[in-house]
């Protein structure tokens, strides 16, 4: 389990979760899920217009994150928040859908990108994603006061000085990057679970927010390494246990009585 | 019927067996997912209805490993889904978006396994491909009557309660004097949402299907003033994309020879064009008229 080719899944699972929780903790306190499901999915075309003109898939998958930032900020504008969610996922989707067919690589790896392949990473891609993570975290950590301000009152935080658009704007910026890292880990489909899960079970065991935020980043950690335990024991895809695992973290925090909103506690 | 064979290039079209399946499977789920969909956009359930869609790709990778109908596997997924979310049913909109993203997070692990199980077990690799991106052209004729039941069901559902449904959306006090179930008509529009969500994973595919359903309706949503047009437009919308999308992938076989576009991806583009067509006329009328009354309940 601990092999050589094993522990690059290691290493990127880790850094992937760091980044996931920190992020997944404002996504929670956004009410942000459907972005955060959207930009992951929506960034997935990227890889097959990367691979059409042969340049490295990170670039097409951050392309594509990039855009889609683009695009729902613009819908936004014009309409409400989910239909514009809904909307730059579905012309993604079918874009990559004509990319895909068009380039001749179909099933494979599709089902690679979508549910995640993390036997196949080599050093260079775990640089990438390390520079990825760490950029990810440090915005995070730039932004953290005022956006938390911002999603538990954004008449507090304008009157504090913050402007809303633009710091919706940068979550959803950072949302993208912190997304487009973990697209060929554990896939597109499931960074967002990575996301939601975890961090809404982490509101049942504190009320303070950056003890709840350091309690998401723990449970990510948790569920990816048990998932890959899981994983190679039972050679079922790690999507599947990273699911199933934050789909269980969430019933827990539920059970615990934790529907503690973060607007009461601070 | 036949005598149309005849008419010039296009004449292959119509009497294309897979592409006569194709139009009645696509404009029966066209026709369900405006109608729902109108009632989704408006009661913000745009994520839901995503949610119960790809959560739906399950079953239909489910019924490749049990070798049943893939509608009735779809439809069995969406219906448990949105058995799941009605049940563990929460008030505050927060807590709703969240569940619904675990459920849609849990739903797509299944899939992956289901597909996985696919692949190793049956060896059936490009269930991937048609459970999540359809392909329109490989229904089986077998489907056609099941699948236009399927969606009688979910209109007539549709129907039944579409003015106490609409109430409740505007207003849900209004509703409660007026005597209408909330709770129950919820429950029967969810799973209104379930069939048209299947019909439309069967047909553009599980993570493509959101395009029919929540597309046509914010639409018609931007520039209608009242629900009776809303929903006319919708349906004109839905199946006017639905159609034209199978025409051109038709037509695209001449394009690129020996292989054609997807149907998913001219269906969704078309969608897309009319909903940014519609936001423009919308945002030309706001300079010079008072806005549509329908788009008041959209923002709040």
């Amino acid at each position: 389990m601990f092999s050589a080719f094993m522990l690059h899944a290691w290493i990127v699972a880790t850094l992937v979760a760091v980044a996931a929780g920190c992020v997944g903790f404002f996504v929670v306190a956004r009410r942000a899920a459907f972005a955060a499901h959207a930009l992951p999915l929506g960034a997935f075309p990227g890889a097959a217009a990367a691979s059409l003109m042969g340049v490295n898939e990170f670039w097409g998958l951050a392309g594509f994150a990039v855009l889609g930032v683009l695009a729902i900020g613009q819908l936004q504008r014009a309409g409400r928040r989910e239909v514009a969610s809904a909307l730059w996922l579905a012309s993604a989707l079918a874009l990559g859908v004509l990319l895909l067919g068009l380039s001749g690589r179909y099933a494979q790896s599709v089902y690679g990108l979508l549910f995640g392949d993390l036997l196949g990473i080599d050093t260079r891609q775990m640089a990438v994603v390390a520079g990825f993570s760490g950029l990810t975290v440090a915005l995070v950590a730039w932004v953290a006061r005022p956006l938390l301000l911002d999603s538990l009152s954004s008449e507090l935080a304008s009157a504090a000085g913050a402007r809303a658009a633009a710091l919706e704007f940068v979550f959803l910026g950072i949302l993208a990057l912190s997304t487009a890292i973990a697209v060929p880990v554990v896939g597109a489909l499931l960074v967002f679970s990575l996301m939601v899960g975890p961090a809404s079970a982490a509101r049942a065991f504190t009320d303070r927010p950056w003890r709840s935020l350091a309690v998401a980043v723990g449970i990510c950690l948790a569920t990816v390494w048990s998932a890959i335990a899981l994983a190679y024991v039972t050679n079922w895809p790690v999507g599947f246990f990273v699911g199933a695992l934050s789909a269980l973290c969430y019933a827990a925090g539920r059970l615990r009585g934790g529907t503690v909103a973060l607007a009461q506690v601070a | 019927m036949d005598s149309i064979c005849t008419w010039g290039h296009m004449g292959g079209f119509w009497c294309n067996q897979p592409v006569r399946v194709a139009l009645a499977v696509g404009g029966g789920a066209a026709l369900v997912c405006a109608v729902v969909g109108l009632s989704t956009v408006m009661r913000r359930q745009a994520f839901a209805g995503h949610a119960l869609a790809d959560v739906s790709g399950a079953g239909g990778s489910a019924s490749y490993l049990l070798g049943i109908n893939p509608l009735f596997g779809f439809l069995g997924m969406a219906a448990a889904a949105a058995g799941v979310m009605e049940w563990a049913q929460v008030r505050e909109a927060r807590e709703r978006d969240l569940l619904t993203g675990v459920v849609l997070g849990a739903g797509l692990g299944l899939a992956a396994l289901l597909l996985y199980l696919d692949m190793t077990v049956r060896n059936v690799s490009g269930a991937a491909i048609t459970v999540l991106f359809g392909s329109m052209f490989t229904i089986p004729p077998s489907i056609v009557p099941v699948a236009l039941i399927v969606a009688a069901a979910a209109l007539g559902a549709s129907a039944l309660i579409f003015r106490p449904l609409l109430v409740s959306t505007l207003s849900i006090d209004l509703a409660r004097a007026q005597g209408a179930r909330v709770r129950t008509i919820a429950r029967i529009h969810a799973m209104a949402l379930a069939l048209a969500v299947s019909l439309a994973a069967m047909t553009v595919g599980a993570i493509l299907s959101t395009a029919l359903l929540i597309g046509p309706a914010a639409a018609a949503l931007q520039v209608a003033r009242r629900p009776a047009s809303a929903l006319a437009l919708a349906v004109l919308i839905g199946l006017a994309a639905t159609w034209g999308g199978i025409a051109l992938a038709y037509q695209s076989y001449y394009w690129t020879p020996g292989r054609g576009w997807p149907v998913s991806f001219f269906i969704v583009m078309l969608i897309v064009c009319a909903y940014l067509l519609a936001s423009a006329v919308a945002r030309r009328r706001s300079g010079s008229s008072a806005t549509a009354p329908l788009s008041g309940c959209q923002e709040h």
